[in-house]
């Protein structure tokens, strides 16, 4: 049994498997097939400022190896967050981690706040990427200035550990990586979903309700591993690393690629036990290769 | 209700119609508690196009044979590649899932209720006219079809109360909807509905305008089948719900299918 435990600034993980927010609910929907205490951590749903009903269906879209989906953040809103779920999950054996999203700097530092007075929350994940809302999400994560705009905020409104979630819809995601450490970010998590299309051609007609939505799944895994190696190398802050794992042979990908931390998202849906058979693999691999703690592979290509 | 992964073992296929295949899955061990209105997600092997999980509703669970009953539709690669499934063969299922249709109730047991299914919406109206028949209720189905052949399992239908049916061609029973059928005429307590989203509205308009308690089984397009990814979307009174985990059966006075 290798060595698993990593560390995300302050945050210490007993293993590299986290989830990816929006594809595990809050945890308990998936604790009839897994041991919930057994992963890393686990990153909840968007959560917003005030509620949101998020797009009309249709919202999803399958693809070869794929899918797309235009939830749009639907949620109801922090307060209902800290009142009524929180309490649910508390207690489970994990970083329970909440992704924060935002029309504004000033909102998400508001969200933000409200999550650092929750004892039993050690973490967020800022997302300034999500493609599927007009005010903010994406807006703030494709360029420096407004990535910077929003980690500036929220740094001075939450102290603990705070991971900023990338956009891949850019042109040098390194660049954007490199502004966010430099407000203070502890952890940046690449990559959110890649913008895309799906059309119906009985209908002539686009699928998803927005026109466009978000792709996720292992048809962007390659996308995924280049650019988590790119910003592993141009930043000093630990990574994480997401974007269509759904085997541990993925999983070591991504960490040997140079993220300290992975997520695991759409493959929750085909295998809801999915993320411990990960964690067990990259155990096994590690036994099988001698290696006695995890970091002997991180980064290492 | 503990949900739990399964890899189930295929007993048997039946063909019943060009379009529609009938699984029989049994296990090793006894099938766990399903619901009527209940479904299972099962996943596709060997389809390329196909990357998700298909829902599938609980048409039967026979405890006795310790067999669980799955009518497919062959619709697409993914659903097409689960008609080709052979005896012998496994499926992975997460079962069971969704809320299943509102019935037990030991304080006033229903009396009388109609079942009304179209196409393979019929699916979970055997069980639910299984399980409703063992307790007391008058069951009466109501199932239409554009023809004789759309028209499935009606030799099953009838062990469980009277079977009444309509084709848009006349070929089978009366001719036209099912909501021009003359057994409306009669009263029901409680009409359950599953089938396409204009004739479960044509019916839910019946319900209304007679007073009838009714729930309807909807099939949103869905992802993860739990309550996580929040694609399955419909609207509600009480905002958007998850059909997965919400539903699928809902009371037709929390949908928005007044327009």
């Amino acid at each position: 049994m290798a060595k698993l435990n990593v560390n995300i600034g302050a945050l210490s993980l007993k293993n590299p498997v986290m989830t990816a927010s929006g594809t595990f609910g809050y945890g308990i929907e998936f604790e009839d097939f897994i041991d919930l205490a057994g992963l890393g951590g686990i990153i909840v749903k968007g959560t917003t400022l005030k509620p949101r009903q998020g797009n009309d269906y249709p919202r999803m879209a399958e693809t070869a190896s794929g899918m797309l989906n235009c939830v749009g953040l639907q949620n109801k809103g922090v307060d209902y967050f800290c009142e009524h779920i929180y309490p649910q999950i508390k207690d489970i054996d994990t970083n329970m981690i909440v992704n924060v999203s935002g029309s504004s700097p000033e909102d998400y530092a508001e969200c933000a706040a409200r999550i650092d007075a929750l004892d039993m929350i050690p973490a967020i994940e800022l997302n300034i990427s999500c493609p599927n809302v007009k005010d903010g999400g994406m807006a703030f994560g494709v360029t420096c200035a407004g990535a910077s705009s929003v980690v500036k905020a929220v740094r001075q409104a939450y102290h603990k550990t705070l991971i900023v979630k990338l956009s891949p819809n850019v042109t040098d995601i390194a660049e954007i990586a490199r502004s966010v450490e430099a407000e203070g970010a502890d952890s940046v998590s690449l990559i959110n979903t890649l913008m895309g299309m799906a059309i119906d051609v009985e209908k002539r007609k686009k699928v998803l309700s927005i026109g466009t939505g978000g792709l996720s799944g292992p048809c962007v895994k390659p996308v995924a591993l280049r650019m988590v190696n790119q910003v592993a190398k141009a930043v000093k802050i630990p990574v994480v690393g997401l974007g269509g794992i759904s085997t541990a042979k993925d999983a070591l990908e991504f960490l040997m690629a140079g993220a300290t931390a992975i997520e695991i998202g759409t493959a929750n849906f085909i295998d809801p036990a999915v993320t411990i058979k990960v964690r067990d693999g990259i155990n096994e691999w590690l036994d099988a290769h001698g290696c006695q703690d995890i970091h002997e592979i991180i980064g290492c290509v | 209700m503990k949900k739990h992964i399964l890899d189930l073992s295929v007993k048997a296929v039946e063909r019943l119609s060009d379009k529609h295949v009938l699984l029989r899955l049994t296990d090793d061990k006894p099938l766990p508690e399903m619901l009527p209105g209940q479904f299972v997600e099962v996943r596709v092997d060997g389809s390329s196009s196909t990357f998700l999980r298909r829902p599938i509703s609980i048409n039967f669970v026979d405890y006795s044979a310790n067999e669980l009953w799955l009518m497919v539709a062959m619709v697409g690669d993914g659903t097409r590649k689960l008609g080709d499934l052979q005896p012998g063969d496994t499926l992975n299922c997460v079962l069971p899932l969704g809320n299943g249709f509102t019935i037990a109730n030991s304080q006033k047991p229903l009396a009388k209720s109609l079942l009304v299914g179209g196409g393979v919406g019929v699916a979970p109206l055997l069980y639910l006219g299984e399980v409703l028949q063992q307790q007391g209720c008058e069951v009466t189905f109501l199932l239409g079809g554009r023809g004789a052949k759309d028209l499935l399992e009606l030799s099953l239908f009838n062990r469980y109360g009277r079977v009444c049916v309509t084709t848009e061609d006349g070929a089978m029973g009366e001719k036209g909807f099912v909501t021009n059928h003359s057994v409306l005429a009669e009263s029901f307590d409680k009409i359950f509905t599953c089938g396409p989203t204009p004739m479960m509205k044509a019916v839910a308009r019946y319900a209304n305008e007679k007073g009838i308690d009714c729930e309807a089984s909807l099939e949103n397009m869905m992802a993860c089948g739990l309550g996580a990814c929040l694609c399955c979307v419909e609207k509600t009174t009480e905002g958007n719900l998850c059909v997965c985990k919400d539903g699928p059966v809902f009371n037709i006075k929390r949908l928005l299918w007044q327009n």
